[in-house]
This record gives structure tokens, sequence and C-alpha cells, in this order.
């Protein structure tokens, strides 16, 4: 057969597509490739993964693990690593219940305070997130007071142009006891409304659910409290004459990323709860209304859980943003991954491996919220007849 | 309104009988998030008036604002065409200023949905090389001016718009090729797709300014402004793909019988029937992208090219006003970004209200 005839048949033009399209990716690929690797020896630049074990000789302001200068590449980028995972989840955990509260308020029956709202979330999602952050740590650094003259915002919480001071927990076995007994007592509680529900089910009678559970939330702390001493457990800053003594120092750059992405992130979380909400038809409240239900049950009991199979893949979404918003930390000096791959690449003039360890690092991180917000969307999803 | 008696529908008919005062003192809880709200409203309200105004300096120097507690007014005006425009040339300036107002002046043209057709495109196509031209010079007797030397305003615009429009030919492409029965070409697509949208937007930037010249063969450069465009398109290009390919799925595949039924083949039936109207669906959330993207481009500024932000922040390094009016400048920028992004959301809006009306 000849060609002309053989591209007539639709399996071979379909092949020869593939082959072409692969053909010049990879060309292309091994073009760039091989114009790299002759840049890198002609201006002798190591390359693979060697420098991860030598020295990092940097300092790094913000190190939740013990890291000294002296230490690898490697233990550096851990310590990145763990700061952007701290930021991003603290901030992912304070934009979910701001952005829920905002998000419900908009709906309010009350113009001002839906109105108020509005303009919260317009705000924040109208300007650039970057903008924000150089905003917020302008603000702390050039208009807050010197630490001498901090602002007490609550006991023990101090806020000066050096950032915030707050109560620290020291994790001694007192503490732990503490968190024993608190966490004794929500499975308790947890314990307590499945019995509830159960009983509801079977005999139709309601128990009293809230004011058990938190009797039996509160009760192993006060017992954990009467019997150990867990009271000297926090370490309270004090504010002297020239500093503040004890309690945990957040540095302005992490503070001023961390209100930059719970702000940002709170709005978008808030637009998407409300579309939840509002996702619901009417029929549903009204019908849990002639229930007997009151509005308080039928948000808990027939919206919310409704409105939450709308709400739980973008959220996903959001998480994940926050995630990789929070390597904007390099524009105000936060010590996260990207910024410590950044002085990396700088010390060694190795450009490749560092940016494509941390892409990938995002890219595992990404692939990680979504697995987790998956299986709890698998949770609230619609629960369908078995066939 | 309409949101309110969505949630409170059943409520709302009384609401109208017992007058306006209703939906604030209603209830003993909403009298007290009536008070709350605006005790919060008044105190913003007190301390912007007294920063705008009140505590302002409006004309004077810099140890004038140094003194005062307000706002100053006088380094805004001093600074503005630095923030607006950059280093441009100081006295070719009106170049810049004529190319953004055409642009927001073409803009705003193409949004009437009336007009669209292809006397527009072809408005566009002139219109483009034009703008490059008055920024550029070098001929006509302008003098020519790098891009080195571009920034502020002007090249935030640029670098949306001139990045949007190319990544949407590339995100329609990426788009087929994702939908393709062809397993090769998906699997591409779909890691391309994938790759781009996991990582930040940033490590795409840090490639195309820091791994870009490696990969070029020895003595080519690549003008710095062009890397950070091509890094924002490749980013768009994949977040358009994955909006288009919504609008291909929502797309019956009877369109697609009835056009292969025609005897049209592939490229006739997906560029004359399917694409039109896909993309006819996915015009809202576009447009919601662009905004998106409109602020994304602010990360130029982490690997220095001199946007809007970045002008707006080295113009804080002012040695005449260096620590003086230091929130200023930010709060400018945030004012500008703000009625940019809500007029265009404000016609997102308006295009999905108008489609939603076209498919009932």
């Amino acid at each position: 057969m000849s060609p002309i005839v053989l591209l007539r048949n639709r399996r071979v033009r379909e092949l020869a597509y593939q082959v072409i399209c692969v053909a010049a990716v990879v060309a292309v690929g091994w073009y760039l490739l091989s114009n790299a690797l002759a840049n890198l020896a002609k201006q002798d630049i190591a390359t693979g993964f060697g420098y991860l074990g030598r020295e990092a000789g940097f300092v790094i302001s913000e190190t939740p693990i013990a890291y000294e200068p002296s230490d690898s590449y490697a233990r550096a980028l851990l310590v990145g690593l763990l700061n952007t995972v701290k930021v991003a989840l603290l901030a992912i955990i304070f934009s979910t219940v701001i952005g829920t509260l905002v998000g419900i308020a908009r709906l309010s029956s009350n113009p001002l305070l839906s109105r108020l709202m509005l303009f919260y979330v317009e705000a924040l999602r109208n300007v650039p997130l970057l903008l924000y952050l150089f905003l917020w740590y302008s603000v702390i650094i050039f208009t807050l007071p010197p630490v001498r003259q901090a602002i007490t915002l609550l006991p023990g919480v101090y806020v000066s142009n050096s950032g915030l001071v707050v109560p620290a927990i020291i994790w001694n076995s007192g503490f732990w006891v503490a968190v024993v007994a608190v966490a004794m007592g929500v499975a308790a509680a947890v314990a307590w409304f499945k019995f509830v529900r159960h009983r509801r089910i079977t005999t139709g009678k309601a128990l009293p659910g809230w004011p058990v559970a938190i009797a039996l939330l509160v009760l192993p702390v006060v017992a954990a409290a009467l019997l150990f001493d867990i009271s000297g457990d926090v370490d309270w800053p004090v504010l002297g004459k020239f500093r503040l003594t004890g309690g945990a120092h957040l540095k302005p750059e992490f503070v001023a990323l961390l209100v930059g992405l719970t702000l940002s992130a709170s709005a978008s979380v808030a637009e998407i709860v409300r579309s939840g909400i509002l996702a619901i038809r009417k029929g549903q409240r009204e019908a849990a209304k002639s229930l007997g239900l009151s509005d308080g049950q039928a948000m808990r009991l027939v919206i919310l859980p409704q409105a939450l199979r709308v709400i739980v893949p973008p959220l996903t979404n959001i998480y994940v943003t926050t995630f990789k918003n929070s390597s904007l930390a390099i524009a105000i000096g936060y010590p996260d991954l990207v910024m410590v791959s950044n002085t990396i690449m700088n010390q060694t003039g190795q450009a490749i491996e560092p940016i494509a360890l941390f892409m990938l690092t995002y890219l595992i991180l990404s692939l990680l919220t979504s697995v987790v917000m998956n299986w709890y969307n698998g949770h609230v999803a619609l629960k369908e007849r078995q066939s | 309104m309409s949101d309110q008696s969505t949630m409170t529908g059943d409520l709302a008919p009384r609401h109208r009988q017992r007058g306006r005062l209703h939906a604030y003192f209603g209830t003993a809880g909403n009298s007290a998030v009536t008070l709350i709200s605006l005790v919060v409203f008044a105190l913003a309200a007190k301390a912007a008036i007294s920063w705008l105004l009140v505590n302002a300096v409006f004309s004077g120097t810099p140890e004038d604002c140094k003194v005062a507690s307000g706002a100053c007014w006088p380094y805004l005006a001093d600074k503005l065409r630095y923030m607006l425009f950059g280093i441009y040339p100081f006295d070719e300036q009106w170049r810049p200023l004529a190319a953004t107002l055409l642009f927001i002046a073409a803009m705003a043209i193409s949004g009437i949905p009336r007009l669209w057709g292809r006397s527009l495109i072809v408005g566009w196509i002139v219109l483009l090389p034009l703008l490059f031209v008055l920024m550029a010079g070098g001929v006509f007797g302008l003098t020519s001016v790098p891009t080195s030397q571009w920034g502020g305003l002007p090249l935030s615009f640029m670098l949306t718009f001139v990045g949007l429009v190319l990544a949407l030919p590339l995100g329609i492409l990426l788009a087929l090729a994702r939908l393709s029965n062809l397993p090769a070409i998906r699997i591409l697509a779909v890691t391309f797709i994938e790759l781009v949208r996991g990582v930040p937007l940033i490590s795409i930037l840090f490639m195309a300014s820091v791994m870009l010249p490696l990969f070029m063969p020895e003595g080519v450069t690549i003008d710095k402004l062009l890397r950070a465009q091509v890094a924002i398109i490749l980013f768009a290009a994949a977040y358009i793909a994955e909006i288009v390919r919504a609008g291909l799925q929502a797309l019956p595949r009877g369109q697609t019988e009835a056009a292969q039924a025609l005897g049209l083949h592939y490229w006739q039936y997906t560029f004359l029937v399917i694409i039109p109207q896909a993309l006819k669906t996915v015009i809202p959330p576009l447009v919601s992208l662009f905004i998106g993207f409109f602020q994304d481009t602010t990360l130029v500024t982490i690997v220095g090219l001199l946007d809007f932000l970045n002008t707006v922040r080295t113009a804080l390094r002012d040695p005449n006003w260096q620590g003086i009016a230091v929130l200023e400048g930010y709060l400018f920028a945030a004012v500008v970004y703000f009625v940019f992004s809500a007029l265009m959301g404000a016609y997102s809006r308006f295009l999905e209200k108008r489609f939603r009306v076209g498919h009932d």
C-alpha cells in the first residue's frame, strides 16, 4: 500500500498525530535540556541533588524545629516547608471559621449587617493579596508603637512594631494531662451525641444533647485541674520597662502573612458558604418548619447538611489555593519553602533542582489537601441507595 | 434584596406589612445586630474621615507630613506620575497615558455585546500594534523606549491583557486535547494542565526568570518582560483550558453528532459548531478569571518587574519621603485595583444575567 492510501485509514492517521505530538514534545524537551546542560557546564555550575547534604550556612529567622546555619541544605528546606505548612494550616482554620460566619451574616435579614459583610467580601476580593501583604506588613512595622509601649489586645496578648506576643504553652507533663482530659471530654461528648441519635431513631424520644455534652466536655478538664497541677504550664508574657519577656513571639512577617492569607481566604469561603446555603431550595426550610423544627434546628439538621454537599468541593480549591498563596511569603521575607529555596539558588547557583523540588512539594501538598477533602466530601455527599 | 427574600421567604410578606424599620429592629436579636453594625460603621467612618480629611496634610513638605497623624496628600501628588508610569522617560509619559486611555476605551467598547463580531476583532488587531508602537517608539519621530523602562499601570494592563488574549487559543487547544480520544495527546494535555494548576504562579515566574535563560542556546537572551509574559500566558492557558473544558462538556452530544452527520470533519465541526457555542457559555467565568489574573500579575513584583504594585512599593523608597508616607501609596493602589476589579465584576454579573435570560 502506498503511504497516501495508508493515510486514509483513520487508525493510521490517529497514530501518526500522536507520534508527531510526542516526538515534538520530546524533541523540544531534549533541545532545552541539552542547552541547559551545556550552559551549566560552561558556567561551571554543578548539577544534581548533591547540594542537599552540604552545609547551608545561612540563618533562618523563624525555625519551628532546631536549626543552625551549620545544618545541611536539606534541613533548611525542611524548616521552610514546616513554615509553609504552619502558616497555611493556621490560615485555613481561621479563614474557615471567619468565612462561615461572614457567609451566614451576608444572608442576614438585617440589611445593615448584610451590607457590611458585602463590603468586607468585596474589599478583599477586589484587591490583590500581595498588595494586602505589603499593606499589613507596613501597618505593623510603621504604625504600631515600639515594644516598650506595646498595645495590650487581650490579657497576655501584646502587639507592637516587632510583632505579636502571645502566651506560650509549655509542653510538660501537666499540659499533657490537660490535652488528654480535653480529648477524653470530646470523645465522651461525641459518644453521647451518637447515643442520643440512636435513641431518637429507635424510640423517637429526644434526650438533651448539648447540655449533657458540655458537661461531658468540662468534667474531665475540671477533674484534671483538681487532681493535677495544670495551671503553671502557660508562659505568660510580661511587659517590662524595655521589652517583653516570656510568651511566644510571632514576628511581623508571620503575622502579616497569616492575616493576609486568612482574610483573603475568608472572603472566598464566605462566598461559597453563602451560595451553598442559597442553593438549598426554599421548600426544604418550609418543610422543616412545618415539621415543627426551630430555625436553629432547621439550619443544623436540614439546610447545612445539604449545603455542605455544595460547599465542600469548592472549599477544597480554596484550601489548595491558600497553600499556593502562602508562597507570596517571599515578598515580605517570611522564610517559607520558596524563600529558603531562593536563598539556596542564590548561594549554589543551581536553579533547576531547587525550583523542581519546591514545585514537586507544592504538587504533593495540593494532592494531599485534595485527598483529605475528598475523603470528607465522601462523608457529606448524597448517600444514594445501593442498587 | 433577592438574597434575603430567598433566605427568609416565609417572613418576607410580613416584613412589608410591618414597614421598613422591622428589618432593623424586628426582634431583640436583630436590634442588637443593628446597633453593633452601626457602632462598627460609625467607628470606621470616624477613623477614615479623621485620617483622610481632618488630620490630613493637603499641601506642604515632607516635614509637614511627618508631624501630622493623617494622610499625606502631597506625597501622592509628588509620586503620582512615578506610581502610574514607573521609570518611563518623564517627558514622554503622555505616551503610556494615551495608550492606557485608548486601551480602557477600547475595552469599554468591546464590552457591549451588541458590537461583538468580526469588525471588533479587526479593530483590536489594528489597535494592539498601534499601542505597542506608542509605547516602544522608534518610528514616526517617537523616541525609542526599551521595555526595561516600561512600568506602572500600563505594564500591569499589558501583562494581563496580552497574557489572556494569547492564552485563550492555547487554552482552547489544551481543552480539546484533554477531551481528545487519542491517549497520547490526552495524557500530554492533562500533565501540562495539572502540573501548572498544582503549583503557585510564583514558581512559574521563577522558572521563567531564572531557568529560562539556562534553557536557551548560548548567546540568546530573552527580554525580562517577555519572560514574565510567557510565564503568565502558560499559567493562564492551563486555567482557561479547564474553563473551556467545562463549556465543551456542557454541550449536548447531539451537536457533535449532527455536525458529523452533515459530513463535517473534526476541525470543521469543532471550530464552526462546538467551540463558538462552548465559548459563549463560559464567557462569565472567563471574565472572572480575567479579574483574578489582573490581580495575579502583581506577582511579577517578586521577580523584579516594575508593575503598578512595584512602582507604588519603590516610590516609598524615595529618600525625601522615606518613612513618612508609608500607607498612602498602598491605599491608593488598593483603590485603583478595587475600582477596576469591581467594574469588571459588575460586568461579569451583567453578562451572567444576560446569558441566563437568553437560555431560558
